[in-house]
């Protein structure tokens, strides 16, 4: 294996109805990784995961297995499993003839079936369940037998498929917990799909960030959040504030007609950039002592914060602040140098605006299971 | 079917619906049967008797003949049906309503007159023989044959057998075969573990629809079979024209009933309790 890389996407576009949905995607996914596709409905990450699969043969492009083309193998071929979006599980059979489909085929003996569906059943808390009919288990459970039968086959690679989607958000927890458990015991690669970017933060090793059939970002969970390549990047991962700034030079840029420090250099010289700041990094000070001056025009208690909208000069900014402000209240901003992020400026530029509305950012999050029939 | 609606909940106006179907089903259903009942177990005067089912006994072979052909038919029809109903369910939408119509084309034509059509075509002098003469190849005797009856029974029954597998086999979830793809099935593997056992509700319901009208026809065996085979169905209309033997007549239709009732049943046990496509 080269370099530990277990399969490899090269410049893989697809299209469906003349509709492209993958762009000239490469991507190198590492032996035993947990690596998560990121994205908004119809950005292309189910495709590339069905493309892993076998359900999908891209247009153009190749993808290795192992160092070998696998383009034309089928999926009953690969050494893959799925857990599919909605399970799929096969409603004529039990829950231990769910799990043992796999094996079956292999036409293992009885006793050594038995035993590995036993043991699986045991790592999902399923152990009793042997007899149930699948149709009448809690989404919960579905998914837990869903992923029994696609790890019983001891696959190089399992594919997950938004998995957690149908269920809520205290189960996603814990479920996201276990999924990140089971990974480490059996040290199988992991390609998890998933619109949730906190998810995806909190489990993977390796995020993709996609988007419109394209590769955004690919980075640690701490990289794609501090150090966002553009625009779409910081508006997707977390809450961002972004403004359009201009380097004046290395480490000096000017953004709400105030001059500020920040860490970034290799600009060129009254280059016009992105600069991403977010909620929790910007300090509320009085306002005799802030760099920026602003209008709080709303408040929202979270529990252990605030969350507040100060207008600066028509830019609505979005802070997190444990002390209290009231409504109309003038305070003053102040950032630090390594709280600045600045980013070329790219295709989204201004695409996402402030947070004078939340529009734009419901468009991403809805009818996100309508996406996956592609 | 299962009953949705729970008795108590029930309107007057729902039961006022239900009224004309019960009318006519105490006229038409209910009241024939009983009937036939009465006359099964009475003999020209009126009286009881059990001398009937005795009466039957003469015509076991013809029974099993019947038996026998409509055993051959649907399993035909279930080897002809099963591939076709999987195909169209894999084309197009706009393909399946054509084919859809080219299958039930025929079914628009009368039985009778279709049945008489096939004969012609099938018939010594007919179009069949016609044209193979014109090239040189001996005539086909096919009307009058064996085999002459069960084709007819599977060209006239077979849509019935297409219709209820196609119907389950389109709202088979693609994702059932996509899992077993992708937990090692084959085509044919695939087909035999997952497809087939899912849409066997559709099969109960086209075999107990080609089983029974095979079983109870007399129309296609006199015409395909020339007068020369006689099925239970025959027999049963031969009886009924002659006063005399009236009442063994009711006794063989009581027969008929509970056979296609038991091969019902039996059918239904492999449906998995599932309400799908079923008859009973």
């Amino acid at each position: 294996m080269e370099n530990g890389v277990l399969i490899r996407l090269q410049g893989v576009s697809k299209a469906f109805d003349g509709e492209t949905v993958l762009e000239n995607v490469s991507l190198d996914i590492h032996d035993k990784e947990f690596i998560t596709l990121l994205g908004p409905s119809g950005c292309g990450k189910t495709t590339t995961l069905r493309i892993i699969g076998g359900f999908e043969t891209p247009d153009t492009g190749d993808v290795f297995f192992d160092g070998v083309r696998i383009n034309d193998v089928p999926p009953y071929k690969r050494l893959v499993n799925t857990v599919f979006q909605k399970y799929a599980l096969f409603p004529h059979l039990n829950v231990y003839e769910n799990v043992a489909f796999g094996l079956r085929l292999k036409k293992l003996p009885e006793a050594e079936i038995k035993a590995k569906v036993q043991e699986m059943l045991a790592m999902v808390n399923l152990k009793g369940f042997e007899r149930r009919h699948v149709t009448t288990l809690s989404g919960g459970q579905q998914q837990r037998v869903a992923i029994a039968r696609a790890l019983v086959n001891r696959p190089r690679v399992l594919l997950l498929d938004e998995p957690l989607g149908a269920l809520d958000l205290k189960l996603r927890k814990d479920m996201q917990n276990e999924l990140k458990k089971i990974q480490r015991q059996t040290g199988i690669t992991f390609i998890y799909v998933t619109h949730d970017q906190e998810e995806a933060l909190s489990m993977s090793d390796t995020v993709v960030v996609m988007a419109d059939g394209k590769i955004q970002q690919i980075g640690t969970p701490v990289d794609i959040y501090n150090e966002p390549v553009n625009a779409f990047v910081a508006d997707f991962i977390g809450e961002s504030n972004i403004l359009d700034g201009t380097m004046l030079a290395d480490c000096k840029v000017r953004f709400s007609n105030h001059i500020f420090d920040c860490v970034d250099s290799g600009f060129g010289k009254g280059e016009l950039v992105d600069v991403v700041i977010r909620p929790e990094d910007v300090d509320v000070v009085p306002l005799e002592r802030g760099m920026l001056s602003g209008t709080v025009s709303s408040v929202t208690f979270k529990g252990d914060y605030y969350e507040i909208i100060v207008d600066v000069d028509g830019f609505k900014w979005m802070l997190e602040t444990s002390d209290f402000v009231g409504v109309d209240q003038r305070i003053g901003l102040s950032i630090d140098p390594d709280a600045i992020h600045v980013m070329k400026r790219s295709e989204y530029s201004d695409t996402f605006g402030d947070y004078s509305t939340f529009s734009e950012e419901m468009d991403h999050l809805s009818d996100v299971t309508e996406e996956d029939a592609t | 079917m299962k009953n949705r609606t729970s008795p108590r909940g029930r309107s007057v106006f729902q039961k006022a619906a239900a009224a004309p179907h019960v009318v006519w089903a105490v006229m038409f259903i209910i009241a024939p049967m009983l009937f036939v009942l009465y006359f099964a177990f009475t003999d020209t005067d009126g009286n009881f008797t059990l001398s009937n089912i005795a009466a039957i006994g003469q015509y076991g072979n013809t029974i099993l003949l019947s038996i026998a052909f409509a055993l051959i038919a649907t399993v035909v029809c279930l080897l002809i049906g099963y591939p076709l109903a999987y195909f169209m369910s894999r084309t197009s939408p706009r393909t399946q309503k054509v084919l859809l119509v080219l299958l039930m084309l025929p079914m628009w034509c009368n039985l009778l007159i279709r049945t008489y059509a096939l004969m012609a075509l099938l018939d010594n002098g007919g179009l069949l023989n016609s044209l193979l003469e014109s090239i040189g190849l001996p005539r086909l005797s096919i009307v009058g044959t064996n085999f002459g009856v069960i084709l007819g029974m599977i060209y006239d029954f077979l849509p019935y057998m297409v219709l209820p597998i196609f119907t389950v086999m389109t709202k088979l979830d693609k994702r059932y075969v996509e899992a077993a793809h992708d937990l090692g099935c084959n085509g044919v593997r695939t087909m035999t573990r997952v497809v087939f056992p899912l849409t066997v509700s559709g099969v109960v319901s086209g075999v107990t629809m080609v089983f029974v009208p095979s079983i109870s026809t007399f129309y296609i065996s006199q015409k395909l079979g020339a007068g020369k085979i006689d099925l239970v169905g025959d027999t049963i209309e031969r009886l009924f024209q002659n006063t005399s033997t009236y009442n063994i007549g009711a006794t063989m239709s009581l027969g008929m009933m509970i056979l296609i009732i038991l091969s019902v049943c039996i059918m239904n046990r492999f449906s998995d309790g599932e309400g799908r496509g079923m008859i009973i």
